[in-house]
């Protein structure tokens, strides 16, 4: 019996059973966009960055289970259009100041915009205002670029089992909240040696006194575009 | 612009009002009630608020060590509904029905009204905290608009008058026990029947019938009946029971769990209302059968916090049938199957209608839809097989299992048999409840509800179909125009591009904000109908709604982004007048105006010479010597 296949932009893709789209192509370092997937943690679907078309349907690849002789078609103009106008609005909807941020060059988000030539971000920005929480000896919180990729969520909780993270508010207001009642993560029993500590995409969960350690222009995105870091660990950050 | 509830000055000072101990104290009752049943969250978190008010922050944290929850996840799922507060509210919390039926009936006007005769600001507490004003959507009554709310209670057929009158009880601080009682009248409004309004049986009657029939009759009867839900999708509900049915048998123990979507949040839709004020036997006799055919314990009404007037009379009809063995242990006098049915209410989130996003809400989370497969009747509630389905539906069902099958198929078309409830509203002389057999034309259903010059029917409300006049020969059926139930009316002097921009509002109010396209598109989208409707529109803008539409219909996560710009695009391509006449250039305009900018400044400096002003005049002044 052969091994289960599906078609990815015409060339056959082998999956084992119970693999999802994004998982499949990942073995096979084939890259497909994603922004709240992470090999480690349970499938999200929430960005959509990583919209492909299976069968004609539009479906999220990090959660479509993989099924035999599906065809899928991955890297098209229209979903790169797609995906662009995705990007947008998550520029727009945040406060995203790249050149200041001190996660550029080892941000998803911005990695993201380059690898899919987001040139502008179109649409009128919403400049939310989203404070600043210094409260942590050691850990800067910048909601400003907050993706809501719920990656710390989902790390704290299932990793660390601290739940120090968590989602509140409804549609544009949605936003990302701590677990103490001041509202602060210094009354949470947060810390540094946390896996949530070191999961976030962008530059909101920062290690204090970090900042420029690392020069930008060498650091992960800067040497080689996302496109051709298929497979290596997201969060591992490779500088010079 | 969403600026985080967390800072609100307001806020920190009220909460500063409750003391941990003393707020413990208080909600034990409530929490014990629940036996600190973390699924029963939302519940809990409803009674909180009607002893405190709104939920203070010391509140929650009470709550979470009760139910051994992360403070974060209670104060998560606090966030996500409407009608729960963490921020003072006032002891009069009105809010004002925004469906599109309540503006044409001057909803807009009264609130305003309501607002100056108060000194209150919309959205804002007043300054003594006696109150506040805000809008909430469609309440459902839009056969008898314009509607409020008042702490939960339900105010119909508002007038300037009954206004001004609310106001002066508000301002005496009259308890809401001692207004008027006809004011809170509902009424039914049935001015069709069919075989489902005509059935007049007492309670268990189809019990019974399902009972005598026994299990593999009952669901032949229903493959036989082609009944197709009427919540919107129109999945075969045979295949759904008998799915369940065979993924709870493969399962030891057999648990599964039939849920009624009493939900009804689709703006202008109200047939659901009437069903449970009125017909509420043969819904719990519908879950019954449901729950027979699947094998089923348990049974769950979700009931939208709308219509938590509807509660009282619920439970007692549930009491009464506990009292009468139709459910509890030996349902029937059946040895071996035991069936209850347990009412959730919701509080204000028109996404908990959408399947998944109600099964999280009923284990005490945000109501966010799942991934998926698996699909609930393989992993629903609490991770059992489950059969969603919605009241008339069920009511369908039960009118099946007494009647059998084929009767049931020789109604309506081949495709979509038995009849339809249908809520007509709007411009039309008879608005109200119609049960008419699948297949009937557009035209006939204008006719008999009196709409004199239709320019424009909604058909199942703002997530479905606009008709434009050419198409009124067309069928209500789910293999021609298909329904969840609303019909609502625009005569040939109401502005469609209006309608388009409150359903457009209204998206963006209810998306859940799980998934990229919908939470920031349809706010974009809003925006856009805004940029439009001051004057500010171009081109390039209706460009940008057809290009958000077909992102939100290719990647959303569930229904709600799917067919969120679904009214702007039947709208742009059937009214384009509408829009066409708003626009400022036929190219690009921006929306931000460097003059309207500077007013502020104008206003701080009491100035407004030509020389404070940007645009042509100013050029024109600073050009001289
Ligand atoms: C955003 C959204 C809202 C919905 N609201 C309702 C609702 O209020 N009532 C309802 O019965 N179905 C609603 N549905 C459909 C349900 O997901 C589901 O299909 C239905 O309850 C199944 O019951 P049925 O097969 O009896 O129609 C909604 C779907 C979506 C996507
Ligand atoms: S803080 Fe970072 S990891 Fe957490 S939700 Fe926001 S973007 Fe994702
Ligand atoms: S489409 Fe809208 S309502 Fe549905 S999951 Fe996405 S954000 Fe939530
Ligand atoms: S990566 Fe698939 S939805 Fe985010």
């Amino acid at each position: 019996m052969n091994a289960a296949s599906l078609l990815l932009d015409g060339l056959p893709l082998p999956f084992s059973p119970g693999q999802t789209i994004m998982e499949a192509a990942t073995v096979a370092g084939i890259f497909i966009p994603h922004l709240c997937h992470h090999p480690e943690f349970k499938p999200q679907g929430s960005c959509k960055l990583c919209t492909v078309k299976a069968n004609g349907r539009y479906v999220s690849a990090c959660t479509m289970p993989a099924k035999d002789g599906m065809e899928v078609e991955n890297n098209s103009p229209d979903l790169n259009d797609k995906r662009r106008t995705l990007l947008q609005m998550l520029f727009v909807e945040g406060n995203h100041f790249c050149p200041s941020c001190e996660k550029s060059g080892n941000c998803l988000l911005q990695a993201l915009a380059y690898e899919l030539e987001m040139l502008t971000p179109h649409f009128t920005q919403f400049y939310p205002d989203r404070p600043v929480d210094a409260s942590h000896p050691d850990v800067l919180l910048d909601f400003n670029r907050c993706v809501l990729c719920e990656l710390c969520v989902r790390a704290s909780r299932d990793v660390d089992r601290k739940n120090v993270f968590a989602l509140s508010g409804r549609g544009i207001g949605k936003h990302l909240i701590v677990n103490a009642e001041s509202g602060r993560l210094a009354d949470t029993g947060f810390s540094l040696s946390d896996k949530a500590a070191h999961v976030c995409p962008v530059g909101v969960i920062l290690e204090k006194r970090q900042g420029f350690k690392e020069p930008i222009g060498c650091r992960r995105y800067d040497l080689q575009p996302i496109g051709m870091q298929v497979g290596q660990r997201p969060g591992s950050e490779e500088g010079c | 612009m969403d600026r985080d509830p967390r800072w609100l000055p307001e806020m920190v000072v009220a909460d500063e009002c409750f003391d941990a101990i003393s707020v413990a104290e208080l909600l034990r009752p409530v929490v014990d009630l629940h036996r600190r049943d973390p699924g029963r969250l939302l519940q809990i978190l409803r009674e909180a608020q009607e002893i405190l008010g709104y939920l203070p922050r010391p509140a929650l944290t009470a709550i979470a060590e009760a139910l051994d929850l992360p403070r974060a996840r209670v104060e998560g799922v606090a966030g996500f509904y409407s009608f729960l507060h963490l921020a003072p509210v006032g002891r009069y919390r009105v809010l004002f029905s925004d469906n599109v039926t309540d503006r044409m009936l001057g909803s807009v006007e009264l609130m305003d009204r309501l607002c100056n005769r108060l000194w209150v600001e919309r959205g804002k507490l007043s300054e003594d905290g006696l109150l506040s004003v805000d809008t909430t959507s469609c309440t459902g009554m839009c056969d008898q608009g314009p509607a409020l709310l008042v702490n939960g209670q339900v105010l119909t057929r508002l007038s300037a008058e009954r206004i001004d009158r609310i106001g002066e009880l508000i301002r005496a601080q009259v308890a809401m026990a001692d207004w008027p009682r006809e004011w809170f009248h509902v009424a039914d409004n049935i001015r069709r029947r069919d075989v489902l309004l005509d059935a007049r049986w007492s309670a268990g009657e189809a019990v019974r019938a399902a009972v005598v029939r026994g299990r593999e009759r009952l669901l032949g009867e229903m493959k036989l009946s082609n009944l197709r839900g009427r919540g919107g999708a129109g999945f075969t509900t045979h295949t759904k029971w008998e799915s369940a049915r065979r993924a709870a048998s493969d399962d030891a123990q057999g648990r599964c769990y039939v849920v009624c979507n009493a939900d009804e949040g689709e703006p202008g839709t109200f047939k659901d209302r009437v069903l449970l004020a009125s017909y509420a036997d043969l819904v719990f006799d519908g879950m019954s059968v449901a729950g027979f055919a699947i094998g089923a314990a348990k049974g769950l009404l979700y009931l939208r916090g709308e219509y938590a007037w509807l509660l009282p009379a619920l439970l007692e009809n549930l009491a009464r049938r506990r009292h009468n063995g139709l459910l509890g242990a030996r349902v029937c006098g059946q040895p071996d199957w035991m069936f209850d049915i347990e009412v959730h209410l919701g509080a204000g989130a028109y996404v908990c209608g959408e399947e998944t996003a109600l099964l999280e809400s009923l284990e005490g989370r945000r109501g966010v839809p799942r991934i998926r497969p698996p699909y609930p009747v393989q992993e629903g509630y609490q991770g059992r097989p489950t059969v969603v389905n919605n009241v008339e539906t069920l009511c369908k069902a039960a009118l099946i299992a007494v009647r059998g099958g084929a009767w049931f198929a020789g109604l309506g078309t081949k495709q979509s048999t038995g009849t339809k409830l249908l809520s007509i509203a709007g411009d039309v002389a008879s608005p109200g409840v119609y049960e008419y057999p699948f297949g009937v034309s557009v035209d006939q259903v204008l006719g008999d509800c009196g709409a004199g010059n239709a320019q424009a029917v909604q058909v199942s409300g703002p997530s479905g179909t606009c008709l434009a006049r050419h198409e009124f020969a067309r069928r209500i059926a789910f293999e021609d125009v298909p329904t969840a139930g609303a019909f609502t009316v625009f005569g040939a002097h109401r502005d469609m591009f209006e309608v388009a921009r409150n359903f457009a509002h209204f998206f963006a109010h209810e998306s859940c904000g799980f998934c990229t396209p919908c939470r920031v598109g349809t706010t974009l989208v809003a925006n856009c109908m805004d940029k439009i409707a001051n004057g500010s529109g171009s081109q390039s803008d209706i460009g940008e709604i057809f290009r958000i539409h077909r992102l939100l219909h290719a990647a959303s996560h569930c229904g709600l982004g799917q067919a969120a710009c679904n009214p702007l695009f039947d709208t742009l391509s059937k009214f384009r007048p509408a829009y066409e006449r708003r626009l400022r250039s036929l190219d690009f305009a921006p929306a931000f105006d460097l003059d309207q900018a500077l007013s502020v400044a104008r206003r701080m400096t009491g100035r407004d010479d030509p020389a404070a002003h940007f645009g042509l005049g100013a050029g024109v002044q600073r050009g001289e010597p």
